[in-house]
């Protein structure tokens, strides 16, 4: 498999396909070359979901440990000390270290998980799969995205351990707190490794994206025109362009703070005082810059989040209906409109910054205008379960869950994002319900619809259907009961990021409910391990696909053969004659997209 | 011991579960794929229903019980807040019923179109009249939230509107982990500030020299404002060394605290910390100013208490403090004799209230 010949051999789509063919069986692997070093998209995919997975159950375990602080201010539990030494002497979490946590849940969870090992384990296993490609544009490329991403992974699990402890001012990381060692642990050495990690990450990123870009635009085989594509790629698409236009302007942000942070320079510094007496020399820099630049990632980083979500969603709700999705264009459309706006309204992150109000309200009306192609995609979304033939796998009650919860999420957005109601709901929990219900949560159930979905394609296994149903069930009812009171904390002014609320007359009252909170949380956590402990197990001993197409799917995945090779298809990459969502169809329960259109055949 | 019973209690849970999950697989596979599969299938889509019904009685339920603790029952203790309050009625009452709709149709489609041997799935690729009423129907709601969101936001951020009583302005300034206050003194005028004059008894870096007039009469407190009731107040907002946010959540205001760049805001309080102890039946009320803005490992503990109060108390309040150029700076009382004088004398003066 030579990434020259994918990436000269443009003419057309079937001399590289044949081309290919023929060297399918020349190559051969060793265990270095196939598991880890490997330039195949599908082992790529599953490194990516694997390290995901990992740092999943980390940032999981951070979250219970720091709501143990919230649910149960005044005990102390022995064992953290015996897990976190000086960091809970006496089984107290200290302040500097729930920060700590809080500030690496998010990181972990936001940029290793739902962006890794989301968009990264998906985008390279179905773009190629699904667009009739033998691999990616540049598979050498394609490693070494994984494996920016692992060191990524290496310099930020290392800042765990160092004695400062990791970055602990939030994971928007504003300066001059991430700026400046005196004003907190976390911004002495863990800062800097957290910005080396997310360089490398962004480094990771780019290389990923360029590729899924590339590939989606050149090596799609015979017939697959842009508008045949499933709606997983046209979502898998939009991501990497919004990864590649949005990244590096995080790469700027964390280099002009490493720059800030060590060799002197004012790009965000001025009139700086700290512990009372301690004068800086910086003047000139604005603090406020940093946000622009974070949140012009920050922003379309969670459309990055939670488009291949809504992709896979849309494609499983297809497939699992029976139906094919309503209104495909619209799809696609809103697509696209989410992609184009999200790079248009970072600001509603710093309404009360001291923002000329003038711009905030552009950016209102852009904010708000997002709603309009969300409603499209639910209506839409809801459309097509209308009169299908519904099956319940457990893929299927994801991908539902992620529509309940993206409308939940969704239409708390309309609240934030309006500037007025914003000023008193700012960083308050009614944000962090909003953000978890819609782009947390939501795009973990795309997520596990995902890995439900293709996990026989991955792996030539199924999952086990009783402990997938028990995942979803404890899964979205814990999801629900822990965010949604949470709102109402918010609505009593709760500011977010506190460790400890005794000492507030007007938010000490939700003791009760934040025990409940993190007692659910825990629970839900656990159930996380049960997906986990039946993904390593089905890899292993999981019942076995005995057929080609198990979930009678029209996509191009379903017509390899059941445990693919390197170069997926061993004959010829099947030409494509029709979209991808010809379910139900003259009587037909489904068609697949290589089927040439029948004489008789109707058109819609 | 107690810690290593409850994992093996956990890990005993997994166990059974998994054998459970692994014996159902056998079952279904003795019982016929075909019918095992849909007999969950019957099963989940009960469920869905189920979680429908459940999840709105829940959602029902966990109003009655926390919207009394929220900060709505008690009203906007600031004019504009009121504004605030109203926008998010409206809000609601729009996603509310979009929230309904839309969650009873998922999942009541869900458990209607389950799977049955006799039920033809419905080819229905797409329509466009539906199409353009979901998108013209949203966009239309969304206006007109956007109007009068965008009305509130402008009247809010704009320049303070001053009706019968004078606007009353008081300097925040936020640094790790209290907030300081200054008000402007006779002159309603603030001293200038210069960062590096900032040392252990000039904590705000006043420049008292430079600009004596204006700063000398200027008032430093730490810990607790003091504002008039239906007075107008402006908040000149700073921050020595990360970003805070003054968070006034009773008065539904907010706004970041950033060094090197000033930021204002401003609201009419109009019930006084004695009023709403009486609303609330808390005699232990009061008005809270908490910083919003992650700023280090005491961000939690960053209080300021703010007394809403009537012109008489407000005046005897401010009667009390003397300015700081005096504390700090003994040697230079003979300057400030003037100053001191008048405010003993006649504590009436511009930066207090006359009705």
């Amino acid at each position: 498999m030579s990434s020259v010949e994918n990436l000269t051999g443009h003419g057309t789509a079937v001399h590289i396909n044949t081309e290919h063919g023929h060297h399918e069986h020349h190559h051969h692997e060793t265990f270095i070359t196939k598991y880890v070093f490997s330039q195949d998209h599908k082992m790529i995919s599953k490194q990516f979901l694997i390290t995901g997975i990992i740092w999943a159950i980390v940032g999981g375990m951070f979250s219970v440990i720091f709501r143990l602080q919230l649910g149960y201010p005044n005990e102390t539990f022995p064992f953290l000390e015996d897990l976190l030494g000086h960091w809970a002497k006496g089984g107290k979490l200290q302040p500097e270290f729930y920060y700590a946590l809080v500030t690496m849940h998010g990181t972990i969870l936001v940029f290793f998980v739902l962006t890794a090992g989301l968009s990264g384990t998906f985008a390279n296993f179905l773009i190629p799969l699904q667009i009739g490609a033998r691999d990616m544009a540049s598979p050498f490329l394609n490693m070494l995205s994984y494996w920016f991403f692992f060191m990524a992974s290496i310099v930020m699990a290392s800042s765990l351990f160092v004695q400062t402890g990791p970055a602990s001012g939030g994971w928007t990381i504003y300066p001059p707190l991430s700026a400046l060692g005196d004003a907190s642990m976390g911004s002495k050495i863990g800062m800097d490794l957290w910005l080396t990690a997310m360089s490398l990450f962004v480094i990771s990123s780019l290389l990923g994206g360029l590729n899924y870009i590339s590939t989606i635009l050149n090596l799609r085989t015979k017939g697959m025109s842009m508008t045949r594509l499933p709606l997983t790629i046209w979502s898998l698409f939009f991501t990497a362009v919004l990864g590649v236009l949005s990244f590096p302007v995080l790469l700027s942000g964390c280099i002009l703070l490493l720059f800030d942070r060590n060799l002197g320079t004012s790009f965000y510094l001025s009139d700086i005082v700290v512990q009372g007496t301690k004068i800086l020399p910086n003047e000139g820099g604005s603090a406020i810059l940093f946000q622009h630049l974070f949140w012009f990632l920050g922003h379309p980083e969670v459309y990055i989040i939670l488009l291949p979500a809504m992709g896979m969603s849309s494609e499983i709700l297809s497939v699992n209906s029976r139906k094919p999705i309503f209104g495909y264009m619209a799809m696609v459309g809103s697509l696209f409109a989410i992609a184009i706006l999200a790079f248009l309204v970072w600001a509603h992150h710093m309404f009360v910054t001291g923002l000329n109000p003038l711009l905030g309200g552009f950016f209102v009306l852009l904010t708000l205008l997002i709603a309009v192609p969300s409603a499209i995609k639910v209506f839409n979304w809801l459309t097509t379960l209308w009169r299908g033939n519904i099956r319940f796998t457990p893929a299927m009650l994801f991908a539902i869950g992620f529509v309940s919860l993206f409308i939940s999420g969704g239409l708390t957005g309309i609240f934030l994002g309006n500037s007025a109601l914003d000023i008193h709901l700012h960083d308050t929990y009614f944000v962090v319900a909003h953000f978890h219900i819609v782009m947390g949560v939501a795009s973990f159930f795309g997520m596990f619809a995902g890995v439900y979905h293709w996990f026989p394609k991955m792996y030539g296994r199924y999952l086990n259907n009783t402990m997938g149903y028990i995942h979803f069930w404890v899964t979205i009812i814990g999801a629900y009961l822990i965010f949604w009171p949470m709102h109402y904390e918010g609505l009593a002014g709760m500011p977010r990021r506190y460790y400890d609320y005794s000492i507030w007359e007007s938010f000490k009252n939700f003791g009760g409910l934040n025990q409940f909170i993190s007692f659910i949380a825990m629970i839900v956590f656990a159930t996380q391990l049960l997906f986990v402990f039946n993904f390593l197990y089905s890899i292993f001993k999981g019942r076995k696909v005995t057929t080609l197409n198990p979930w009678g799917s029209n996509t191009l995945e379903w017509t390899t053969p059941i445990r693919p090779g390197h170069g997926n298809w061993p004959g010829e990459i099947p030409e494509v004659h029709r979209g991808a969502y010809d379910y139900a169809k003259d009587g037909r329960e489904f068609i697949p997209q290589d089927e040439p259109v029948g004489e008789n055949e109707s058109h819609h | 011991m107690k810690d290593l019973l409850f994992v093996a209690i956990v890990i005993m849970f997994f166990v059974i579960i998994f054998q459970i999950a692994k014996a159902s697989e056998y079952v279904s596979i003795l019982k016929g794929e075909d019918k095992a599969r849909k007999q969950n299938n019957k099963i989940n889509a009960f469920f869905l229903v189920g979680f429908l019904v459940f999840g709105l009685i829940g959602v029902y339920w966990c109003h009655e019980l926390y919207y009394g603790k929220t900060l709505f029952p008690q009203g906007s203790a600031s004019a504009e807040g009121k504004d605030i309050d109203m926008m998010f009625k409206m809000t609601t009452l729009v996603t509310g019923v979009v929230f309904v709709i839309t969650q009873v149709l998922l999942f009541y489609f869900g458990y209607r179109y389950q799977e049955k041997d006799d039920r033809k799935a419905y080819y229905f690729p797409h329509n466009n009249k539906l199409e353009l009423l979901w998108t013209t129907v949203p966009a239309i709601f969304l206006t007109v939230l956007v109007v009068f969101g965008l009305k509130f936001w402008f009247k809010m951020t704009g320049d303070p509107i001053v009706k019968d009583k004078p606007l009353v302005t008081v300097e925040v300034t936020g640094h790790q982990f209290a907030w300081e206050f200054r008000y402007p003194g006779h002159d309603n005028v603030f001293g200038r500030k210069n960062f590096h004059l900032t040392s252990s008894k000039n904590s705000l870096g006043v420049d008292f020299d430079g600009d004596s007039a204006a700063a000398r009469d200027d008032i430093h407190v730490t810990g607790e404002m003091h504002i008039p009731v239906n007075h107008p107040v402006k908040l000149v907002i700073g921050a020595q060394d990360v970003i805070h946010d003054v968070g006034l959540s009773h008065f539904r205001m907010k706004m970041d605290a950033v060094p090197g760049i000033p930021t204002t805001m401003w609201f009419t309080p109009i019930v006084t910390t004695e009023e709403m102890k009486k609303r609330t039946g808390n005699p232990n009320f009061v008005y809270e100013l908490s910083c919003d803005q992650m700023c280090g490992a005491g961000h939690f503990s960053m209080r300021a208490i703010i007394v809403v109060e009537t012109d008489d108390e407000y005046n005897k309040w401010l009667a009390t403090k003397k300015p700081e150029y005096e504390s700090f700076r003994p040697s230079a009382k003979k300057d400030s004799v003037t100053v001191k004088v008048d405010s003993a004398v006649k504590p009436m003066t511009a930066s207090l209230i006359k009705n």
